[in-house]
């Protein structure tokens, strides 16, 4: 019984560290206006593309999306922009579910450990590549303290979806 | 290594600039970044800031032009982050994403999927070398 006792205690000690996450006004207000005008669909196309082509062992999840041998076949895609705009609109969640986040992606988590078998880190990879596509567009008001509040944001987003591995 | 070099040209041109911004980022971004640099002034325009991000891009820009060999052109830094500075190596990977962060503000059209793919993995050699020789 041991280690089923250490397992609950780490579980809720990972689920109190997600339940802290405190946002101020703030915080608040730089992650709802960047994201209001955010194109999820070129966006999210974007993010994953980009996913794919500076990090290719992340390739490794996708070997049913057909040709991803060169950049040029991984931007044009179809599945791979189909596949990043249903990442970034689950993403979206995120933002109206700011004080929610452990329950709003408690079914996705087990869904990314038990069937997907993705390791968190790729997580971590996708959200600072999210931050350098959203600099891109957005550049001079993608502030430091806009980048910090999104790096914030894509971190608890990123343990939120770990959090439910066993 | 030409997306590089032409990526590097643009930064070039502004390197006290990109530097500081890199720095002024990260240090917002991830303040334990900080814990390095008690000695400094850290607010926004420090001239200090200015002078160290002009160091730090000067260094970047050594090595796209020694792109065959980092190491050696980096031999002496390396030598002061494993004896002197010993900054933890997790670091220069968010030095590294903020640099990143600063080139796609500034110059978003350069930064192409594979100019991306080249400079992330070239900030990464950098990171690579100047913790080598910590043990």
């Amino acid at each position: 019984m041991a280690p089923l006792k250490s397992m609950d205690h780490y579980c809720s000690e990972q689920s109190r560290l997600v339940t802290m996450v405190h946002w101020t006004a703030e915080e608040k207000q730089l992650i709802t206006s960047v994201w209001g005008k955010v194109n999820v669909e070129e966006c999210g196309a974007e993010a994953l593309a980009r996913l794919l082509i500076v990090y290719p062992w992340t390739q490794r999840f996708f070997d049913a999306f057909g040709n991803l041998s060169s950049p040029t076949a991984i931007i044009g895609n179809p599945k791979v922009r189909a596949h990043g705009k249903k990442v970034l609109t689950s993403f979206g969640e995120a933002v109206k579910n700011l004080e929610n986040l452990k329950t709003t992606y408690s079914k996705l988590s087990e869904l990314h450990c038990e069937k997907l078998h993705v390791d968190p880190e790729n997580f971590r990879l996708l959200g600072d590549i999210l931050i350098i596509v959203l600099a891109a567009h957005f550049t001079k008001d993608f502030t430091p303290a806009c980048q910090a509040t999104w790096q914030k944001l894509v971190g608890v987003v990123a343990h939120a979806l770990a959090y439910k591995y066993r | 290594m030409e997306t590089l070099s032409s990526a590097e040209g643009q930064v070039g041109d502004h390197q006290e600039d990109f530097g500081a911004e890199t720095l002024e980022r990260m240090f917002t971004a991830y303040p334990q970044t900080k814990t390095y640099f008690p000695h400094f002034d850290l607010h926004h325009g420090s001239a200090q800031i200015k002078a160290h991000g002009k160091k730090v891009v000067n260094a970047l820009i050594e090595a796209v032009n020694h792109i065959d060999d980092i190491s050696g052109a980096l031999s002496k830094l390396s030598d002061l982050h494993a004896q002197k500075l010993r900054v933890d190596p997790v670091n220069f990977k968010l030095l590294g994403h903020c640099f990143l962060v600063v080139v796609a503000i500034h110059h978003p059209s350069v930064l192409t999927p594979e100019a991306h793919a080249s400079l992330d993995k070239f900030l990464c050699a950098v990171g690579a070398v100047l913790t080598a020789k910590y043990r």
